[in-house]
């Protein structure tokens, strides 16, 4: 008898991506690259001050033009309002009528021949603006006579302090019994106000929107550099007034996201409904200096913390007072946003009282929305800042004092004073892993020993835990929070598979692929995974909050298990056998023990679809679709340590070194695994120490090109080290628990905590970042009164 | 309208085009090589470049007249004969790549890199891939990518 080969089992190892081919030779089909007989372009005009009234605009150059279609004002689409949020939120028009809150706001729109004919006319278009003063300053936008963005929103309240945490429950009265006895009893209690500042997200492909309407059909085909495609079908249809079974969404090759691709954005509803009025296919591709103000920043939160604690380092209570800096209007997740920085105020630590309020601003800037991490780095490095303070107010090593906070193992599935359910965590074994994988107390040595030589060298340390795998659908009541998938045997004997998770570079293709080839024993070549196609994928909800494998891949998964099942009737009626006997193993399908008796895989599948005798209570065919509802979210944790040397005479730092512990549960694909955390690492560590949004007085944003925002590039990094630890979740079959937004979250405290470290001759307390040298030069150089940070500790 | 002719991956061109149309937009609206993506404004991130003489330039900062009379090459003819260059295949081995859209721009920087300094070191990668962005990466993979090439050399 032949030898079978015998496939390898693939989930947990480190298969090459299958998406990689194409893209490593150019053959990547991107929004750009979408190419439609008779297609014209767009150019938006876009306001170019901060706040103003309209007073009029002058269309008459551009539409002289020669190779201009048509031009479109606010007051020709006023009709158009895209975005419905759940919380009261003031009216946001895809274009604006008369009034413009933020540099680079919708103002008018120019169809033409080709792009730079579309720029030119937009350029034309001669706006007169009656000018108002900017907002900008988030704490002085609550005054009382600073000027109003909406006349609904008094003193620019989007949300007026919301409470939350122990003794507070949600719509209900706070009582501040437990935390007042909390701060009464501390024998020492640490304050700061720390600012998580705005980032612009900057995916390097930016967002672009091609539309086809084809009259013909009545029907519309959108493609757009999305998270969501369904979402974008369904708002896309409801403003179109046509059906969702007639609209289309593409989510073709996504550059990056980042979470600032989930929203449905002015320019995909503008595009659609001009493709609609014209009929004619339209293209709007975003360049960079739009991006920077047109697509949603991240971030943007001030933490007022007040950590009461005991001389051992027993913290008591926590107060947490954040405002956040949420720019002209509500976008899909920007009024969320920050409630999920509440959520896990009670990070990895088991404090016994909590309490968070929340106030949400409108300024002059561009809406913030889910940006990696989304309010939980904000968490994290407000509470992770907050030990570390204690720890250096105590005289405590920042590893023992967390150790003293830590929940512990056996009070998971732990509810915590914020209302999350953590499902599973052994933070103590990841803090032990990260300082014996570091070499913690090597790490100290070293620094001291480099002190020793006038260096200035700096350890810090910080724990998290973030929520992911995000559903349920209570917690998403504008969508839902499901997923979905239809997996499919062919009558050939391949498989395909739909999911509702469209990827923007987190390797779906691969890591769907190697699930199925195990679940059914079949060479992962066998196996294509589809999404990004509402006319394939049907259903779905979409890609952010590190969901895709916890849900999506659980939805898979489901699906799979259905088929098989099914497939498994047919084996045993071809085969005489009993279905809880079949195996599939090595892409046959046999009798377990007797692999003699077996067949094909394919051979099964034929039978499937040609079945002669068709076995008794079955359907013909191989087609079974899963929607995965979770009852629960995610809760990854991990551990990040790094060192960091601050230049004496320039105030440069530089990372010396970057090593983390991540515990993401179950991992299909390590190797992926470990480039989504150095992505995740990288953002952080961008944010730490050089990326950062200014905007002037007046409103204008200053660093609105990257000449003026620095991104991260290859030499501003060390090499990463990465260890895990292996806790998986029971809130999904496959104990997965998400990983992408993972490096975001201990990053920035931790490097912010070796800086405060490096400098702890200056008796500096805390720097909020990001760690400009400038400002670093004036803590070491600087009089220390006027420095602003340091010597208060 | 100016003429341009110059040699694309091996293959003769000719075309009238505006005398301000960017080599990038060229290549991609009327030669169809979609291969190189426009990622800023500012020839800051790199995911346009492509070899002209064989040496990387920004394609969203060279006129496509300017570029006439010369030889280019870019990501779509890099494999050869239906092989993949060694810095392509190090990206694939190495998981060079997520999102792909800056990966053929700093795939062609990196085969520059390596014409330049067969071997590099690990400081001489990132430095070398310096006019490039990766949002994704966090560079690391990229720099295996790299030095997986130059070990294949």
């Amino acid at each position: 008898m032949a030898t079978v080969p015998v496939l390898p089992k693939l989930i947990g190892e480190r298969v090459k991506r299958r998406e990689d081919p194409r893209l490593i030779q150019g053959r990547g089909t991107y929004v750009d690259d979408v190419k439609i007989a008779g297609l014209q372009h767009l150019a938006f005009k876009r306001s170019d001050v901060a706040h103003a009234r309209i007073r009029s605009i002058d269309t008459s150059a551009a539409e002289a033009m020669e190779g201009v279609e048509a031009v479109f004002t606010g007051a020709q689409m006023a009709e158009m309002i895209p975005m419905g949020v759940a919380t009261p939120a003031p009216t946001n028009r895809a274009i604006a009528v008369d009034t413009v809150r933020y540099v680079g706001e919708p103002v008018a729109v120019v169809v033409a021949i080709d792009r730079y004919v579309a720029r030119d006319a937009a350029d034309a278009i001669v706006v007169d603006y009656e000018g108002l003063p900017a907002v900008v300053d988030p704490e002085r936008a609550m005054d009382d006579g600073v000027p109003q963005l909406h006349t609904e929103f008094p003193n620019n309240l989007a949300v007026r302090l919301m409470p939350s945490g122990t003794g507070a429950p949600p719509g209900g009265t706070p009582d501040d019994t437990a935390i007042d006895k909390a701060f009464a009893a501390a024998e020492v209690v640490i304050e700061q106000r720390m600012v998580n500042h705005r980032l612009v997200p900057n995916a390097i492909e930016p967002r672009g929107v091609v539309a086809h309407f084809e009259p013909g059909k009545g029907s519309m085909t959108i493609w757009s550099s999305t998270q969501n495609p369904h979402t974008l079908r369904n708002v896309i249809a409801g403003l179109t007034g046509l059906g969702q079974d007639q609209v289309r969404a593409i989510a073709p090759e996504v550059g990056g996201g980042f979470g600032a691709k989930i929203n449905i954005y002015p320019e995909e509803c503008v595009t659609a409904v001009v493709s609609q009025r014209l009929g004619i296919p339209v293209k709007w591709i975003e360049d960079r200096s739009e991006a920077f103000v047109a697509t949603t920043h991240g971030r943007g939160i001030i933490g007022y913390l007040e950590m009461a604690a005991r001389r051992d380092g027993k913290v008591l209570g926590v107060r947490l007072r954040l405002i956040a800096d949420i720019g002209a209007y509500n976008m899909l997740g920007t009024s969320v946003i920050p409630t999920l920085t509440m959520l896990m105020a009670n990070a990895t630590y088991d404090f016994p009282a909590i309490r968070t309020t929340l106030t949400e601003v409108f300024t002059n800037k561009t809406p913030t929305d889910a940006y990696r991490g989304a309010g939980r780095p904000e968490a994290t490095y407000f509470i992770e800042r907050g030990m570390d303070m204690l720890a250096q107010e105590l005289k405590m090593d920042p590893a023992e004092v967390r150790r003293k906070n830590l929940i512990p193992k056996e009070k998971f599935p732990y509810h915590t004073q914020m209302g999350a359910v953590y499902d599973s965590g052994d933070y103590e074994k990841a803090l032990d892993a990260a300082l014996a994988f570091a070499n913690w107390n090597g790490l100290k040595a070293e620094r001291d020993k480099a002190r020793a030589e006038g260096r200035l060298v700096g350890l810090g340390l910080a724990m998290y835990v973030e929520v992911c795998g995000v559903g349920p659908s209570w917690l998403m009541p504008g969508t839902g929070g499901w997923e979905h998938s239809q997996v499919t045997v062919q009558r050939d004997g391949r498989i395909s598979a739909t999911t509702g998770v469209s990827p923007q570079g987190q390797g779906n293709e691969t890591t769907f692929g190697q699930m199925l080839a195990d679940q059914f024993g079949v060479p992962i070549e066998h196996v294509t995974i589809l999404h990004g196609d509402t006319a394939v994928a049907k259903q779905g909800i979409g890609t952010f909050g590190s969901r895709s494998q916890a849900v999506g891949g659980t939805a898979l998964h489901m699906a799979g298990t259905k088929v098989k099942a099914k497939m498994a009737r047919f084996a045993a009626a071809l085969l005489e056998a009993h279905e809880d006997d079949i195996v599939f193993e090595n892409g046959r399908i046999s009798v377990k023990g007797a692999p003699a008796r077996g067949k094909s895989f394919a051979e099964v599948a034929w039978f499937a679809y040609i079945p002669t005798p068709l076995p008794e209570g079955l359907e013909p065919g191989l087609s079974e679709s899963a929607f995965f509802e979770p009852t629960n979210n995610t809760y990854p944790f991990g551990c990040v340590i790094c060192m960091l040397e601050i230049d004496r005479e320039t105030g440069e730092p530089k990372l010396l070194k970057v090593s983390a512990v991540d515990d993401a549960g179950n991992l299909i694909n390590p190797m992926i695994v470990e480039g989504q955390i150095h992505g995740g690492l990288a953002q952080g560590i961008g944010q730490a120490m050089i990326e950062e949004v200014v905007y002037g007085d007046d409103g204008q944003l200053l660093t609105g090109s990257l000449m003026d925002y620095a991104l991260p590039r290859a030499a501003d990094f060390p090499r990463f080290e990465l260890e895990s630890t292996v806790t998986p979740t029971p809130v999904n079959p496959l104990g997965a628990k998400g990983v992408g937004e993972a490096g975001t979250m201990g990053s920035t405290p931790a490097i912010v905590a070796a800086a405060v470290d490096a400098l702890s001759e200056f008796g500096v307390k805390h720097i909020d970042m990001m760690l400009r040298p400038e400002k670093l030069w004036r803590i070491i150089h600087g009089p220390r009164q006027r420095s602003g940070q340091g010597g208060q500790a | 309208m100016v003429h341009v002719s110059m040699k694309v991956n091996g293959k003769a061109r000719k075309a009238q085009v505006e005398p301000r149309m960017l080599l990038v937009h060229f290549l991609r609206e009327h030669l169809l090589l979609t291969g190189a993506h426009v990622g800023c404004d500012t020839s800051q991130c790199g995911a346009c470049t492509v070899l002209l003489d064989g040496r990387t330039v920004k394609s969203c900062t060279v006129f496509a007249a300017q570029a006439s009379g010369s030889e280019i090459t870019t990501i779509e003819g890099l494999a050869t004969d239906g092989r993949l260059h060694p810095v392509q295949e190090g990206f694939w081995e190495e998981h060079g790549l997520q999102c792909g859209y800056c990966t053929p721009g700093m795939i062609m920087s990196a085969v520059s890199l390596l014409t330049d300094n067969p071997k590099p070191t690990e400081q001489q990668i990132r430095d070398g891939i310096g006019g490039n962005i990766c949002r994704c990466t966090g560079y690391q993979h990229i720099v295996n990518a790299i030095q997986y090439a130059a070990n294949k050399r």
